[in-house]
């Protein structure tokens, strides 16, 4: 069995900060980090193989230092790192990431055996699109299970999987057959430590490189910038609001300062007074 | 598992400045070495920003200007006295400092601990990140002969393990190898990293390029506690902060966090981090008892450098370089040791004491060994009175009011008279004297 | 690497920053919503949608349609005539068995086979679990642009959508173009736009599309779904009255102030992004650009510091309260009332003062 976990190392959005004069970026001291959603698919991917058997290979796609992440996964007990790595890449969409990593899964597959199960996490935390893991199931034509909270079970010889999915207002039962890609949903389960032995065989392993050549791209208009139908025309900072917040004052006293408040509240939301009133009358 | 075969010739606990010396220069020299990290990464444990000197990392590294993280090279020192309202400086600036090997860097701890380290990989060493040595192995001898981490599996084996783990480094105190840090012992610093643009802060301090100043300052700001504070220039961000001795806080009702928001809203500081941007709030221990709270150093089969031994010039406020000095003089011992097959005995690993005394390392912390008990015991009127003296004696002095300049003389000296004997400050002044030496 | 992209080059270096419409894409018309149909219930989002998608077309000067598909015919009607009222000119209803429990195979065939057919110029969709597993499947067969999780749509002056989105957590927005594929798609979370006036009475005409579709050829089959009981399961996005707490708070302890004082007032309660990793709440309870946004009439805020990605996801409130010890909190850049106290003390004389004065108001009527 071989299952297939996409991680991507992101920048630690709660470090973020933002030039204030040149609306950039500052990248300078953000550390980065797996994409924490990425860590659900590929805890469930290692659970898989220590039930079943098989093998647990991580992709990411990014710049070198995007190793990184490889060696974390493998500290956590992943068996192999593949690294798509190109400066062909820089730029991509979603539509031409997808493309990127399909290319890079077609040889995955190619040299390691065929995946059973493509993971990706449900969104990252920079991009927040939730797009990637979609597309390249479409890609690659495997069944698509997104926001997956249960893996129920999985028949590997049979080649059928049942998840439950999240879903609006309700959890679905599914059944689809083998290769399927799943985005797993958060707090499902819980990244496990990796022992002393994985820690020092991710500390001694080279992550296999590849770049878009290796992969089989010959036609480079269709990766990074050129290969990405949508176009960033404009970057800004929000508006602030240019009134700020009408401070309450009050006298000392907390009782004091909460009616105050509530007093400040009614007046400017009258609606929600009467709301409230009869809301409060319906109960009794 | 083949782990329990696997044998190093030496385990690094920690990746600060010291335990990247230590395993860099023997992986360097061939060693198989193993260095053990607590955070994420090397330096990730430690957001502020540090003042890095060159000579001690370049007898380690001698190029390492070419791709090290540095901010700013420091061409521009301010030592301020100051008072509630009002700083005394001394301030040296010289165009020497722009030189094409510059002396001192203002450096962003995380970035640069993170590139020292990926050295360290480059240079041979494994590291693990994440992992936390608990216990220290020993045989039936009592010879260390390995560590034992928090994740699951065997012991890790090696014939010396170094201990770069700070200053308040647990698997040495339960080793018993060395005693809990002593409250008046140790400095607790908090800082805080606040984003300006590069422009901002040249057109402020007055730099061009990646001139870099930076300000130290005592006296009342740290109200009546031994201590500094301090601000550095990066290169697009400032680092400020203030540090007093630990018991210091437990005796004052002040916290530091609200020492820190004094600092910064000083009349003097605030003009200089206005409109930024604060991130990054960070509070660490920093070993200021000086030579005489140098622990054991060496013992069969371990090696204490950096942080970890009290290796901390307190009245420089230099540490960062005698971490790395005391991990390349031990990794050097280490090196000696293994290539002449002898056993990493307490009598054997005494040779790394020995070439310490040959270094500054030992030769300032010597000399200096009077002076944190000398600042610590007259911290009222070091860090409350003369400051307030000297900044009533400046105004007194730059107010022109139709008073004569001989008079004035006279009430200067006269304020200091009442608030002070004279000899008490002829005392003060006598045994600063001495303990500088 | 999605997403991580510069400013385009101001001029020449690529192709696409410049609008240069293949001929084959100049036939693409009108814009459309894909509505949000499970169980028979439409997605509200997909209400919002249809407003913001009637000022598109006026602005383009073209139609606004609707897709609906589904089961069951007479839900279908029922959704095609609220599509109407709420703006939409046309509908294309498709009804057949194997769209009874929504599935990505499906839907992705019935969706891109309408638009090959029909050639919308813009295609939107919600935000929601349904609309981002949708709009993936649908945007990489047709191999066009697809911005997610937008905040402002708009026509610029060459009729191209300028879609607006936050990235980097919140931190900075950016406005995305798809100059020269077709259709030009984007999702929205749900509130992120306002609900449109329904008009009762409007009406437009339905257009019947055959999938052809076969449950035999369909891989993934619906075992079961279980609905989530109502009671445990939040639902911040729709509340009239939310309170949410920060990491001001303190303690998980000190966040049951927060819940006392939701449920004096019928609101809902959630928090900020920290005390979700903390596990103080869990993610569905998480206000701001990763998690809910709400438009409520009333949010109480306390101990909330009001980071950009927290702002992001309340902006929409009518009114914000702010509770904070620090005077200089973001939170109170963006608050219309704000009270500097501590949040611990001050919850529960709030809980206390409002459950009295409705008490009160209870006896007078």
């Amino acid at each position: 069995m071989h299952i297939v976990v996409c991680i991507k190392q992101v920048p630690d959005s709660a470090q973020i900060r933002v030039h204030p004069v040149t609306n950039t970026i500052m990248r300078q001291g953000v550390p980065t980090i797996i994409n924490p959603y990425d860590l659900f698919a590929l805890e469930e991917a290692l659970r898989l193989r220590d039930t079943f058997g098989g093998v647990v290979t991580v992709l990411t796609m990014g710049p070198p230092t995007a190793a990184e992440s490889l060696r974390k996964a493998l500290t956590f007990g992943a068996d192999r790192g593949v690294l798509l790595t190109d400066r062909y890449f820089a730029g991509s969409d979603t539509l031409a990431t997808s493309f990127a990593l399909s290319m890079a899964l077609k040889k995955v597959a190619a040299e390691f055996g065929q995946p059973e199960i493509v993971f990706t996490g449900k969104q990252t935390i920079d991009g927040d699109t939730a797009q990637v893991g979609p597309g390249i199931a479409k890609r690659l034509n495997y069944n698509q299970l997104t926001y997956v909270s249960k893996i129920v079970d999985a028949d590997f010889a049979g080649g059928v999987i049942r998840v439950e999915r999240r879903a609006e207002g309700g959890t679905q039962v599914l059944q689809s057959r083998l290769p399927v890609l799943i985005t797993m949903l958060e707090a499902t389960n819980e990244m496990r430590r990796g022992s002393v032995e994985n820690a020092l065989i991710a500390a001694r392993a080279q992550a296999i490189t590849w770049n878009a050549a290796d992969v089989g791209i010959e036609d480079l208009t269709k990766c990074g910038l050129r290969g990405s139908p949508t176009i960033v025309k404009k970057v800004f900072a929000p508006t602030a609001r240019t009134e700020k917040a009408v401070l309450v004052e009050a006298d000392g006293s907390t009782d004091g300062m909460a009616d105050a408040l509530i007093d400040a509240i009614f007046e400017r939301a009258p609606a929600v007074e009467e709301d409230l009133f009869e809301q409060a009358a319906r109960q009794y | 598992m083949a782990m329990t075969e696997e044998k190093f010739d030496a385990i690094v606990v920690g990746a600060g400045p010291s335990g990247n010396a230590a395993a860099y220069v023997m992986a360097k020299e061939g060693l198989n070495v193993l260095q053990i990290e607590r955070g994420e990464y090397s330096g990730s444990k430690n957001v502020q920003g540090a003042i890095l000197y060159s000579d001690a990392l370049e007898q380690i590294i001698p190029d390492f200007r070419e791709d090290a993280p540095l901010e700013r090279h420091v061409t521009e020192q301010r030592m301020w006295m100051m008072d509630d309202k009002s700083h005394t400086g001394m301030h040296y600036r010289s165009d020497d400092f722009n030189e094409e090997k510059p002396n001192r860097y203002t450096i962003l701890r995380a970035q640069f601990d993170k590139w020292f380290n990926a050295k360290v990989r480059e240079a041979g060493a494994l590291v693990l990140y994440e992992t936390t040595v608990t216990e220290l192995v020993k045989d039936l001898k009592g010879q260390v002969v390995g560590v034992r981490t928090d994740r699951s599996g065997s012991p890790i084996m090696a014939n010396v393990v170094i201990l770069a783990e700070g200053v308040n480094g647990l698997v040495g105190q339960r080793s018993g190898l060395r005693d809990e840090v002593a409250p008046d012992t140790v400095a607790l610093a908090v800082k805080e990293m606040h984003f300006l643009p590069r422009e901002t802060i040249e057109a402020r301090f007055n730099l061009s390029g990646n001139e870099g100043a930076v300000i130290e300052a005592m006296g009342t700001i740290t109200k009546g506690m031994t201590g500094t504070g301090f601000l550095y220039t990066n290169e697009e961000s400032i680092s400020v902060g203030i540090g007093c001795i630990v018991s210091d806080f437990a005796d004052s009702e002040v916290t530091p966090y609200a020492l820190l928001e004094a600092f910064k809203s000083h009349p003097s500081i605030k003009p200089l981090l206005a409109d930024s941007e604060c991130k990054e709030y960070a509070a660490h221990l920093i070993p200021e008892g000086g030579y005489k709270a140098i622990p054991q150093l060496y013992g069969n089969g371990w090696i204490v450098v950096g942080d970890a031994g009290q290796f901390v010039n307190a009245v420089h406020r230099e540490g960062s370089n005698l971490a790395m000095t005391t991990g390349r003089v031990a990794a050097e011992t280490v090196i000696a040791l293994t290539r002449k097959r002898e056993e990493m005995s307490a009598a054997n690993l005494a040779d790394y004491a020995r070439r310490l005394e040959q270094t500054f390392v030992m030769k300032d912390l010597k000399k200096y060994k009077g002076i944190p008990a000398l600042l610590h015991g007259n911290k009222r009127n070091f860090f409350g009175t003369y400051p307030q003296l000297v900044s009533q004696a400046m105004q007194t002095w730059f107010r022109v009011d139709g008073v004569d300049k001989k008079s004035k003389e006279k009430a200067i000296f006269r304020n200091f008279r009442e608030t002070r004997t004279i000899f008490g400050m002829l005392g003060d002044a006598f045994k600063l004297v001495r303990a500088w030496r | 690497m999605a997403e991580e992209k510069k400013p385009a080059p101001a001029a020449g270096g690529r192709a696409n920053t410049k609008k240069e419409l293949p001929e084959h894409f100049k036939a693409y018309k009108h814009v459309w919503v894909a509505v949000e149909i499970e169980h028979g219930q439409v997605h509200t989002v997909s209400y919002e949608l249809l407003g913001e998608g009637r000022k598109l077309a006026d602005k383009r000067g073209v139609e606004l349609a609707a897709v609906v598909m589904g089961n069951d015919r007479a839900s279908l009607e029922e959704a095609a005539v609220a599509c109407f009222e709420y703006g939409a000119d046309c509908v294309y209803l498709v009804c057949d068995p194997a769209l009874a429990h929504y599935r990505n195979e499906t839907a992705t065939k019935v969706l891109t086979d309408l638009v090959n057919t029909y050639q919308p110029e813009i295609l939107l969709l919600g935000a929601t679990n349904l609309g981002r597993d949708l709009a993936g499947s649908v945007a990489t067969t047709l191999l066009t642009g697809l911005t997610a999780d937008c905040t402002e749509l708009e026509i610029d002056d060459e009729g191209s959508l300028a879609a607006t989105r936050p990235t980097f957590g919140g931190s900075l927005l950016c406005t995305i173009f798809t100059l020269n594929f077709r259709p030009q798609m984007a999702t929205v979370r749900p509130r992120v736009l306002a609900m449109p006036e329904r008009v009762p009475g409007r009406t437009g005409r339905i257009v019947e599309f055959d999938p052809k579709l076969v449950e035999d050829d369909v891989v993934t089959k619906v075992l079961d779904f279980i609905a989530d009981r109502d009671s445990d399961k939040a639902n911040l996005p729709y509340a009239d009255v939310v309170v949410a707490g920060g990491l001001g708070l303190g303690s998980v302890e000190n966040f049951q102030l927060v819940k006392e004082l939701a449920e004096v007032l019928g609101a809902e309660y959630g928090g900020s992004r920290p005390l979700v990793q903390k596990g103080w709440i869990t993610s569905d309870r998480q206000i701001g650009q990763t998690g809910k946004t709400i438009r409520p009439k009333l949010y109480i805020a306390a101990g909330i510091s009001g980071a950009i990605q927290h702002r992001v996801g309340v902006e929409g409130a009518d009114l914000i309260v702010a509770i904070n010890t620090d005077p200089n909190a973001p939170i109170f850049e963006f608050a219309h009332l704000g009270i500097v106290a501590d949040a611990v003390t001050l919850l529960p004389a709030l809980t206390e003062a409002f459950a009295k004065r409705l008490r009160i108001n209870r006896l007078a009527s």
